[in-house]
């Protein structure tokens, strides 16, 4: 059923196939964690920062979101490569290999955080003034309150931008293969251009990338029934 | 900063964001030609036709640009490419380019996107103002053509606009097909002067600057329209 040439082992590329997928997955799950770090600090910064973390934070998203991914991904991973050896320059050490799933991982995170910046301003104004009044006058320092107020009240309403956001990570992963690594893409184009049979392995990518997705709708789905309880049903 | 490749590149960046322009008009006319339909069936159309376009929105929104882009010009273009008769055919000037291919792909993506905007922007239509214009006797194709449509596209103009700027930052990926639109000539520069940086912040500004030209435009059409909000 499987052609041999997809199969496990020595004879076909799909533990091959199987890994890639496994760095593509990586590479998205971290980059989305940075990227979530990234956005709660943006988010603050733009929504409770003075006049200069405001402005650096506005800078920020408004050059990430209007210039293409495949760019920042290329100044990026030369402004990291670079500034990592120019670190290690300082401290009188030799220039280093900069490990590509590493820099990829990075790169989509400081990407990553720019939509995540805007998520999470739009859901903690969501949040009515009077919860955070009542957090105030019972006494709770600025943490407390989101802690117990900001957090929990605005998940449900970042819920959906959260989820969009891991869709777009683990399809902006391909980007990766512009710079070669060894996730999913990557992969796959050597694997085409070694056996020539370019239509398989990319329609079988093609297969695994909408795989990937499917599974998270799922869950993303489960998880939106979870946050969404107690609230009233639009429509 | 070094920007002396500046003067003998600007030529060739010019013909670069004229290739650049060419690829998002294309795209967007011809992608907005498949989501209309792709919209209107999933709405109004029989059962099995609205899977098909659910079907389609899906594969198109599940998987990477970069991965069909690479599908349609590696395997559709080897399949091609395998046939003498197409390889003879009048045909083949056009498909043997990575432009065609760039833009099918291209076309077939914001389709994808576009149709599931049009089909909230179908679903936005008041029901009232429909069964107004059938109680003028109008056939299913002028309350299209006349209200339906116009409607839709009104309420999700500013959807659209988002969705111009996304295809706008997807175009550079026309550049691993050998086009040289602005981020093609850009990977030629940074080739030819060995310059890591000045080649990418030149091409960081000329995107801005066109997503900035974008939002104008549509922001000006929004305000051409009447409304009032």
């Amino acid at each position: 059923m499987i052609p041999e040439i997809l199969t496990f082992g020595d004879k076909g590329f799909g533990d091959e196939l199987f890994r890639g997928a496994q760095f593509t997955l990586l590479i998205a799950a971290s980059a989305y964690v940075i990227g979530i770090c990234i956005g709660l600090i943006g988010a603050s910064a733009k929504l409770y920062g003075g006049a200069i973390s405001r402005g650096l934070a506005a800078v920020y998203t408004t050059i990430v979101r209007s210039v293409p991914e495949v760019v920042l991904i290329l100044i990026l991973y030369f402004a990291g490569t670079r500034g990592i050896n120019t670190l290690l320059g300082l401290v009188s050490l030799g220039p280093i290999e900069v490990n590509g799933t590493l820099a990829a991982i990075v790169v989509l995170g400081v990407v990553q955080g720019a939509y995540h910046t805007e998520v999470f301003r739009a859901a903690i104004q969501a949040v009515p003034t009077g919860q955070i009044e009542a957090g105030k006058a019972f006494g709770m320092g600025g943490l407390q309150i989101f802690r117990r107020i900001t957090g929990p009240v605005m998940l449900p309403n970042a819920i959906p931008g959260l989820s969009n956001l891991w869709l777009i990570v683990i399809k902006d992963t391909a980007l990766v293969a512009v710079v070669g690594n060894y996730e999913l893409l990557s992969t796959t184009a050597s694997a085409a251009a070694f056996t020539k049979r370019y239509m398989l392995f990319f329609v079988t990518t093609a297969l695994i990338y909408l795989a990937i997705t499917l599974v998270s709708n799922y869950f993303i789905g489960l998880l939106e029934n979870r946050y969404r309880r107690g609230q009233t049903k639009l429509a | 900063m070094n920007w002396t490749w500046f003067p003998e590149y600007f030529p060739m960046l010019i013909q670069g964001l004229w290739l650049t322009i060419q690829l998002l008009v294309l795209s967007m006319v011809f992608g907005m030609m498949l989501a209309i339909p792709v919209g209107l069936v999933q709405v109004t159309g029989p059962k099995w036709l609205s899977a098909i376009a659910r079907a389609y929105c899906t594969v198109m929104r599940g998987t990477p640009l970069l991965v069909q882009l690479w599908l349609l010009y590696f395997g559709l273009g080897s399949v091609f490419a395998a046939y003498p008769e197409i390889r003879q055919s009048m045909f083949w000037p056009i498909l043997r380019e990575g432009y065609f291919y760039a833009v099918l792909s291209f076309t077939l993506n914001t389709g994808g996107y576009s149709g599931e905007i049009m089909r909230g922007g179908f679903l936005s239509v008041p029901k009232g103002e429909l069964e107004a214009a059938r109680a003028f006797g109008m056939s299913p194709w002028t309350v299209l053509r006349r209200v339906w449509l116009p409607r839709a596209i009104r309420n999700v103009l500013p959807t659209l606009a988002g969705e111009t700027v996304l295809l706008l930052k997807s175009t550079p990926l026309a550049a691993t097909v050998t086009v040289l639109d602005i981020f093609g000539v850009i990977l030629r520069v940074r080739q030819n002067t060995y310059l890591t940086y000045e080649p990418l912040f030149a091409a960081a500004i000329l995107y801005v600057g066109l997503t900035f030209l974008i939002t104008y435009a549509f922001g000006h059409v929004e305000r051409q329209i009447p409304s009032r909000r």
